[in-house]
This record gives structure tokens, C-alpha cells and sequence, in this order.
């Protein structure tokens, strides 16, 4: 029955987009853009597609173990998952209710990633002039402590007004 | 909420394809799902050697990094260092479980990282040199940054899809890396005395290691540029690069490897039947 498998389709992709990410509790993964498709094979198998956000996040197993543990709660018992490594995740595939989730939560979200055309990567040695708001009290007026932070996907930032540091999600 | 924290589904129907929520040996394949056909023009040994030599790389100077954590000299260092090194940790096992899928013996990545004496390691000798001091291991950082990402920019667009895929990954991750070591390289070169007399120590030190990278992937042109930039920029001389002592790509290590490896491998080679 057509219909049947839509509605399927659309309930197995519903749970996996609500799976919480590891690391970033606040954000589902389709918040965070890391799920790329969930589709349904014509004998049932369940087919979810999840991209890492590093080589080395080691929150990518968790994501998988989530996302099988949830379709299989609800039901589906044969679900496979499959990892996309291209095209490589991107911080501007967070969904902009992920940014207002971040913001919420105290981590300044990503501005727009740099486009990099194909070939040689240019080394900018100029100091660091983009504003990060504070996700506290809204200041411009911040400043970066470290570009790496307790996730790979995070730097560290400290705000001059309110005093308070905070996370800010690198663009990549 | 509590039903839906994805560590308590870890305790949910573990079968083969679920996380076992610790890292040691026997922990899943981080290809897993990935179409890993290879491509019929693709020269599967040649293939499998560069992924081999790429991973030795990423493994050796990941060790490396890892031992800066609870010794670098501010703790936001310390963090940036352990964070590099997982970069590399990431890249080096998915070329390992590359590796396996294309030299014809199937092995793990945990067979390559453990399992390998050290005449086996084909990474290039720079990574493997012990750490020094913070201006020695920020210098060693940059020109193997440099070096890898101008690498890994014309993988980008090798034949076989999985290895331009992972080298597309770590294109956006070697920006960083090299970012992070010039800006260091360019506070301590144009910093206090101390700290550039330590630098151009580091200097002298090393550039005898920089012609075997090129040896293996000529990337001398786009690496000698960024140096170049950074070194105008802190003030310090571009070195004369002489060649290099020790071939690494060929499995010729200086004697730093071993005792590396042999911390590196000691908890899996103590029990490799393990898993946790």
C-alpha cells in the first residue's frame, strides 16, 4: 500500500530528526544537519543517513546507537545506518530554529561559512574582526580566548560587558 | 525527558551496529555504511599504500599532541592541542579502515594502529620527533598542517571517491590546524627574546625533517609559501632545507618510534582479545 509507506517514510523520519545530539543535548539532529535522509528499502529495512560533523567526533557513534535504538522502539525492526561522508557537513546546514536553540542556550551559533572554491586554501594572518554577539546580554563587544573549545565544533569566547565567557560554534 | 537521553537508548538492543559508549579496541567501523566499492581504474595498491602513509601520519602526530594534555602551558591550549590531535585521530581511522578495505586483507583499523611494529609505520619522520617545547611542537604543527592540507586540497579530487571524501573532511579541519600553529609561531617568533631565540631553535631543529615531506607528496611550492608568509610576519629566516636524515615513507624511523608505539599499543597488546 502506496500510502502506507509514505506515512511510514515520514514517521521514521520524524523519530530520527528528534534524536538529541550527544554533545549539544539542546539540539535534535535534524537541527544540527547531520541527518541527511531516512528512507525505507522495499523490505522494510529501515535506511537512515547521518554525516559527522569532524573526522574525529566522537559523538558519531552515540548519534548512530540514537537514532537505531529510537526506530527500533517504535517499531521498525530492521533499520540500517549509513554514513555520508560527502558532501562533508557544513555548520550552515543548522537549521535556523537550531541557531535560536543555541542562542538559548548560551552558545552563539554559527555566522554564514566562508565559501572555499576548489584549489590552494589561503592563510589569513590578519587579526580576528568578526563580532560575535554575546548570547548573554546581546553585547558586541567580545573577544575570542580560544579558537578550540570541549567539542571540536566549539571555540571559546568571553564577553567584555557582561563579564560572562561563553561557546561559540565555529563555521566550517 | 530522561526516556529520551541517547545514553540511556545505548542500553537498549545492543546488536552489531550499535556504540559501545567507551573507546578501546574492537569499537565499530568508521566507514560503516559508506559505499566502499573501488573504483575499476583505481590502482587498489597504490591506493591502499597513500591511505596506509596518510593514517601512519595522523596516528603518530595525534600520540604526539595528546601528550601536551595536562602539560601545555595554559589550559585553552591544552584543549586546542587535545582537540588538533582528535582531528587526526578521526582522519587516521578512516584511512585505516580504507587501508583495509583496499589492500586485500580486511583488517581493522584497531589491526593497524595496534597491531603494526614500528619497521611497519610508513609516517613521515617529522611527526614522530618527541615534542620539545611548546615553540617546537607549534613550529612542527604548522608545516605538517601546511603540508597536509596542500595534500589533502588535490586528494580532493582523486579518483577514488572515498578517499577524496575523507580528504574533503579534512581539508576544513588542516584549516584550522594551520591557522592556529601560524598564529602561535608568529606571538612567539615576534614575542619577548626568549621566546624567539626558543623558536629559532626549533627552527634549526627540524628543517632537516622537512624535505622527506616533500620527498613523499611534492607539495614544496604551496607549504614553502605559507612559511614564508608566516616567517615574514614573525620576523624569523625561511631556513635552507638540506635532506632529510631519515625516510619514514620507507619505514626508516628514528628511534623516537618505538617508545611512541609502545605506549600507544601497550593496553591492546596486553589482552587484544579485550572489549569494553
Amino acid at each position: 500500500m502506496v500510502t502506507g509507506v509514505l506515512s511510514d517514510v515520514r514517521r521514521a523520519r520524524h523519530l530520527a530528526e528528534q534524536v538529541p545530539d550527544p554533545e549539544l543535548p539542546m539540539l535534535t539532529l535534524a537541527d544540527l544537519g547531520v541527518l541527511r535522509d531516512v528512507t525505507i528499502e522495499p523490505d522494510g529495512t529501515v535506511v537512515a543517513a547521518l554525516t559527522p560533523t569532524y573526522s574525529g567526533c566522537p559523538a558519531m557513534a552515540e548519534m548512530r546507537a540514537g537514532v537505531a535504538a529510537r526506530l527500533r522502539a517504535a517499531g521498525f525492526e530492521r533499520v540500517r545506518i549509513r554514513t555520508v561522508l560527502d558532501p562533508p557537513w557544513t555548520s550552515d546546514w543548522i537549521t535556523p530554529q537550531g541557531r535560536r536553540k543555541l542562542a538559548e542556550h548560551g552558545i552563539a551559533p554559527p555566522m554564514t561559512a566562508p565559501r572555499r572554491p576548489t584549489g590552494p586554501v589561503p592563510l589569513d594572518l590578519s587579526p580576528t574582526r568578526r563580532t560575535v554577539p554575546c548570547p548573554q546580554c546581546g553585547s558586541a563587544d567580545t573577544e575570542e580566548t580560544s579558537r578550540f573549545a570541549a567539542t571540536s565544533c566549539k571555540a571559546l569566547w568571553r564577553c567584555r560587558t557582561c563579564r560572562e565567557p561563553f561557546e561559540y560554534v565555529k563555521e566550517i | 525527558m530522561s526516556d529520551d537521553h541517547v545514553y540511556l537508548s545505548l542500553a537498549e538492543g545492543h546488536d552489531d551496529s550499535d556504540a559501545r559508549w567507551a573507546f578501546g579496541t574492537g569499537f565499530e567501523d568508521p566507514l560503516h555504511g559508506v559505499d566502499t566499492t573501488v573504483p575499476e581504474h583505481v590502482d587498489a595498491a597504490a591506493l591502499s599504500s597513500l591511505c596506509l602513509a596518510l593514517g601512519d601520519d595522523a596516528l603518530v602526530l595525534a600520540q604526539r599532541l595528546a601528550e601536551w594534555v595536562t602539560r601545555a602551558p595554559e589550559l585553552e591550549e591544552e584543549v586546542a592541542l587535545a582537540n588538533i590531535g582528535l582531528d587526526l585521530l578521526g582522519q587516521a581511522r578512516l584511512l585505516y579502515a580504507r587501508c583495509g578495505q583496499t589492500d586485500g586483507t580486511g583488517r581493522t583499523e584497531d589491526a593497524y594502529a595496534y597491531f603494526r611494529d614500528p619497521g611497519d609505520f610508513r609516517n613521515v619522520t617529522l611527526a614522530e620527533l618527541p615534542n620539545g617545547d611548546f615553540a617546537f611542537s607549534v613550529l612542527r604543527l604548522l608545516v605538517f598542517a601546511a603540508w597536509r592540507l596542500a595534500h589533502f586540497t588535490e586528494l580532493v579530487t582523486t579518483p577514488d571517491p572515498v578517499l577524496a571524501a575523507i580528504a574533503a573532511k579534512g581539508v576544513k579541519e588542516l584549516t584550522y590546524h594551520r591557522q592556529y600553529a601560524a598564529e602561535w609561531v608568529v606571538r612567539l617568533g615576534d614575542g619577548t627574546e626568549e621566546s624567539r631565540a626558543r623558536m629559532l631553535t626549533a627552527l634549526e631543529a627540524q628543517a632537516p625533517y622537512w624535505d622527506e615531506l616533500f620527498a613523499a607528496q611534492d607539495a614544496r611550492a604551496a607549504v614553502l609559501a605559507d612559511l614564508r608568509q608566516v616567517f615574514d610576519a614573525a620576523g624569523l629566516p625561511t631556513p635552507d632545507l638540506p635532506p632529510s636524515p631519515g625516510v619514514g615513507r620507507d619505514g626508516a624511523h628514528t628511534g623516537h618510534l618505538a617508545p611512541l608505539l609502545a605506549e600507544l599499543q601497550s593496553v591492546a597488546r596486553a589482552d587484544p582479545e579485550a572489549t569494553w
